[in-house]
């Protein structure tokens, strides 16, 4: 299992190499791991359909009993399933529509990795492993999205993309951690599940939230729906993989999995079922007003993608049921789908259905597997769309309280739009009068229609044979969702009855809609201001926004002024440890007795002068000559006070000194104040401010009884130990050497970095 | 001795960060040097000072005779003293470079050079 | 820069550098029961070579060393560092200190330890660092 997960990783690096050698063929041998893959997880349906849940642990980092776990159910079959076998006919799809595109190579390297990033999310046990996959997903396809590069507008689709479903993913981690509390400090996602009492966590409402927030901006759900038909920049393939089974299904997945442990409170149940059944009716609206294959696609997915939200915050068995089914349906119609438009727009140069017409002749088995595919997502019998819309109808009728009404009438009206989209895109391209396409039209190659044609078949085989996916995926996988195992079945007959009706009411009022649809189009022309109060537009506002605060804060914070910075900085300190030395020093700090003698009296007064007179004197020479006197006098308190190796070290480096000043200071210009005299005054405060700090400091510190100084033992491992009678060398060589070899190195860089300076300055002199 | 150097300490804190707020470049360098010795002297100072009592074993002794001073703090403020030196001829020649380049010793006006 | 025109300075140079680094050489192995070391030797004969390049000049300084002042920093460096590695074929901590007591003819028992090697490392690179400086200072200025 951990191979399976990781494979798509390591082939993910081999994927550039093996499509240069390989040239046209790349993409069928490429395919062959999903395939296997495919074929891997097909082996644990039997395991799966006896309801079972299997968790896989591996040790990563055993020392910390940390594991890389897997959980294997229904749902993360189901999805692991849909991933490697779409992915199957992705890649080989993608090796006919890029044929000979100088990027494949990059191309194949990033799908591999984005498929086990999608793996990885679905199959992971650990809440963490499955929010680090998370993330990989939305870093991957920011790079899928954004592959054709050269474009400004791809580029900044992409980061759309990805900086909407970042945000949101941060809120995930958040809500994730908190789940993880919620359930007493379980990571797991199987620990999670069998957690009893999250509802009584206090932050749930919080939690949820967030979780949710995560959640829709990944599944593109209103108001953060916009990202996803700019997602469209991406190549068809992508756009294929990305909307029908994986990246955008993944805030689905997430609210499924959860469904049992958080669902089941009002919030749960109508943050979902409205915002579902609104995203659900705004994609169908956006889709009738399309012209484009892709985007028409690109919104009937927003409408699928709530349409599952809502089923899963509806919450009963049937809408579970009907959620379950309705993704393998999707999943299925919605990747050929995709597939056909590349193929339309791969031989006729247009992605414009309106300029397409009469392709039937040229094109027969694209629209063929258009039709079936179609079918599917209008609905109609005898296909497994049918079935997933018939159980929809049926969940929103049964959905309980307001959210009944609210969500039938809803899921008719984006119902019938869709019906009318799906006669759109199946007839317009291919019915009529031939049209002139930018290209010559003929059958696209079989690379490109092995995918579509399969998964169209296997809508109309499983809408036929319904018990198939009702046992082997749908079952299983609603089991997982529920909590409680269920029997489901899968029939295209269930009788005259409401949803029937309603089934009929919207195919009647679609195909309406459609032979009026050139109408209806010419009215939302005339609706633009939509796109002026879009969420799109709210989107900019806050990209604008932010480099706005951005500047500002920046011009506030870094503006240049070396006096600033220190003096902001200096008074951060004295604020803060002021505050502190005021709060915890009780008696006003002792001045203890001044057993000083004379002599030591007039050195430590010689650096104070010294000092004073360095800052306020005009002589360049003078403060040079005076820092001389404050060192030496330095030197002379180390010695006095028992350290001659500081006096000495103090002496030399004081001497270097001067010489590095007499070298580079006296090449330097004047010595100017050029402040104005209140500027000087502000800085004397703020300098007389630390200092009279410092001062109370090291009071403060002398007055504490010191504990034992840990280098008592030092002094004592001196002479036996360290054969050494100079016991600051034996630290510096012996018991510190580490220290001391990293002090040395960093003298040595400094020196480098003074000669590579130097250096610089002399070949630009030379230029 | 220790209240004695509380002010000293100070004092050097006081004006090395008074010189490093001036705008002219080498008063910046003086406050440097400044900052450093102050900074090895605070440390110093507050590990505990004592008259003639050096961190030294006589010949055939394990122990320095009548107590010592404590080496650990001589040790570290022994290496800072050699980086200090070595930091601050970085800082100069980099000063340095950076005024031939702007041409401009006022730090004020060097604000918006962005070479 | 200009070598200062002075007789005084560079009879005292000439005079006061082989005595400072033979001093440092004394404070260098000594350092480790009196007064000295690896830090102050360096800083002692780094403060010898600069006196020469002012009483003379830099490129005669240079000669005078025998070495690129950042060779030796990178040998010193290198000393340094390989000073804690025999410790560790002895299946000890690295920078274990080791010693080993030798008899040489004439002087008597000497004891050589992984210490005094990393002593001498801290020396070069001292020497190494600020000559590196001084050296190219004074070069930009001839």
């Amino acid at each position: 299992m951990l191979l399976a997960v990781l494979s798509g990783f390591i082939l993910c690096t081999l994927a550039p190499w093996l499509t240069r050698s390989f040239g046209d063929r790349a993409g069928w041998l490429l395919s062959l791991l999903p395939a296997a893959l495919f074929i891997y997880f097909l082996t644990w349906i039997p395991t799966i359909a006896q309801g079972e849940a299997v968790i896989i642990h591996y040790p990563w980092i055993p020392g910390l009993d940390i594991n890389m776990s897997f959980l294997v159910d229904g749902l993360s079959l189901l999805f692991a399933l849909l991933i490697s076998g779409i992915g199957t006919f992705i890649i080989i799809y993608a090796g006919g529509y890029l044929h000979g595109h100088k990027d494949l190579p990059r191309f194949y390297a990033i799908m591999f990795a984005f498929m086990a990033s999608m793996l990885g999310l679905v199959l992971s046990d650990n809440i963490i492993a499955l929010f680090v996959f998370w993330e990989l997903t939305s870093v991957t396809s920011y790079l899928l999205i954004g592959f054709l590069h050269e474009d400004k507008d791809n580029r900044w689709f992409a980061l759309q993309g990805l900086l909407v479903t970042v945000v949101g993913g941060l809120a995930l981690l958040a809500g994730l951690l908190m789940l993880a509390v919620a359930a007493g400090g379980e990571y797991t996602l199987s620990g999670i599940l069998a957690a009893e009492d999250i509802h009584a966590y206090p932050f749930y409402t919080g939690m949820v939230l967030a979780i949710l927030l995560g959640t829709f901006t990944k599944s593109a759900q209103v108001p953060f729906h916009f990202w996803l038909p700019n997602a469209m920049a991406a190549p068809t393939p992508v756009s294929a993989f990305l909307h029908s089974a994986t990246m955008v299904k993944a805030g689905v997945f997430l609210m499924a999995r959860l469904n049992p442990s958080v669902g089941g409170t009002d919030l749960w149940f109508y943050a979902l079922g409205i915002f579902g059944a609104l995203t659900m009716l705004t994609g169908s609206v956006m889709a009738l007003r399309s012209t484009g294959l892709k985007a028409i696609l690109a919104y009937t997915t927003v409408m699928a993608l709530g349409t599952l939200t809502m089923l899963i915050g509806i919450g009963t068995e049937q809408a579970i049921i009907a959620a379950m089914t309705f993704l393998l349906a999707h999943a299925l119609y919605k990747a050929a789908l995709f597939m056909l438009a590349g193929a339309l727009d791969h031989e006729t140069g247009t992605k414009d259905v309106t300029k397409m017409g009469g392709l039937r002749q040229v094109m027969p088995i694209t629209f063929l597997a258009a039709c079936l595919a179609a079918l599917s997502l209008a609905g109609l019998p005898p296909l497994f769309g049918f079935i997933g819309k018939e159980l929809m109808f049926e969940a929103t009728l049964g959905a309980g309280g307001a959210l009944a009404a609210f969500t039938s009438l809803l899921a008719l009206l984006s119902a019938i739009m869709i019906v009318a989209m799906a006669a759109v895109f199946a007839l317009r391209p291919f019915t009529g009068r031939r049209k002139e396409t930018p290209k010559t039209p003929h059958e696209a190659p079989l690379s490109m229609l092995i995918g579509p044609v399969t998964l169209a078949t296997l809508g109309l085989v499983f809408g036929l044979f319904g018990f198939l996916p009702a046992a082997a995926l749908v079952g299983p996988a609603v089991a997982a969702v529920y909590g409680d195992p269920i029997t489901v079945e899968l029939y295209l007959w269930h009788g005259i009855n409401a949803p029937l009706m309603m089934s009929i009411a919207a195919v009647i009022a679609g195909l309406v809609l459609f032979a009026k649809w050139d109408t209806v189009l010419a009215g939302f022309k005339r609706l633009t201001f939509i796109d002026r109060f879009g969420m799109e537009r709210g989107y900019e506002h806050a990209m604008d926004g932010l480099v706005a605060v951005a500047e500002w804060q920046t011009r506030l914070l870094q503006n240049g002024s070396m006096g600033n910075y220190l003096t902001t900085i200096v008074l951060t300190i004295v604020g803060l440890a002021g505050w502190t030395l005021l709060v915890h020093t009780d008696t006003p700090i002792p001045l203890g007795l001044f057993d000083v003698n004379l002599y030591e009296a007039v050195v430590a007064g010689l650096v104070v002068v010294g000092a004073v007179f360095a800052s306020v004197t005009t002589s360049r020479l003078g403060a040079v000559a005076t820092l001389g006197i404050i060192g030496f006098s330095i030197a002379l308190i180390y010695v006095l006070f028992s350290a001659p190796d500081l006096g000495t070290t103090q002496i030399m480096v004081e001497t270097l000194t001067v010489i590095l000043l007499v070298l580079v200071l006296f090449r330097l210009p004047g010595f100017i104040d050029y402040s104005a005299p209140a500027t000087r005054i502000k800085d004397a405060v703020v300098a007389v401010a630390l200092g009279g700090l410092m001062t109370l400091l090291i009071l403060a510190v002398n007055d504490v009884p010191v504990a034992e100084p840990i280098s008592d033992q030092l002094v004592h491992w001196s002479e036996p130990e360290g054969h050494g009678r100079n016991i600051v060398n034996v630290i510096l060589v012996d018991f510190r050497a580490l220290d001391t070899l990293g002090e040395i190195f960093v003298i040595g860089l400094a020196a480098i970095g003074v000669y590579a300076m130097i250096r610089f300055r002399a070949e630009d002199k030379a230029q | 001795m220790e209240p004695l150097m509380a002010f000293v300490v100070g004092g050097l804190f006081a004006a090395s960060i008074y010189m490093m707020l001036r705008r002219s470049l080498v008063k910046l360098v003086i406050g440097l040097i400044l900052l450093s010795n102050a900074a090895n002297l605070l440390i110093f100072t507050v590990s505990g000072m004592q008259r003639g009592l050096p961190p030294l074993i006589a010949p055939g002794d394990t122990l320095p005779a009548g107590g010592w001073a404590d080496p650990l703090p001589q040790a570290l403020v022994l290496t800072a003293i050699v980086i200090g030196f070595g930091v601050l001829a970085f800082a100069v020649v980099l000063i340095h470079r950076a005024y031939v380049v702007v041409k401009e010793d006022d730090l004020e006006k060097m604000r918006s050079t962005d070479t | 820069m200009k070598a200062m025109d002075s007789l005084i300075l560079r009879t005292a140079a000439r005079f006061l550098l082989p005595l400072l680094l033979l001093f440092s050489l004394f404070v260098l192995l000594r350092g480790h029961d009196e007064p000295g070391g690896g830090f102050i030797a360096g800083l002692v004969a780094a403060v010898g070579f600069s006196l020469y390049v002012f009483a003379f000049n830099a490129g005669d300084t240079r000669e005078l060393m025998w070495m690129d002042p950042r060779v030796m920093l990178g040998w010193g460096l290198l000393l340094a560092t390989l000073s804690g590695l025999p410790a560790i074929l002895e299946g000890k901590a690295f920078f274990t200190a080791l010693w080993w007591p030798v008899e040489v003819p004439l002087i008597g028992s000497v004891t050589l330890s992984t210490p005094l090697v990393f002593d001498i490392g801290v020396y070069l690179v001292v020497i190494g660092s600020v000559m590196a400086i001084v050296l190219a200072l004074a070069e930009v200025e001839e």
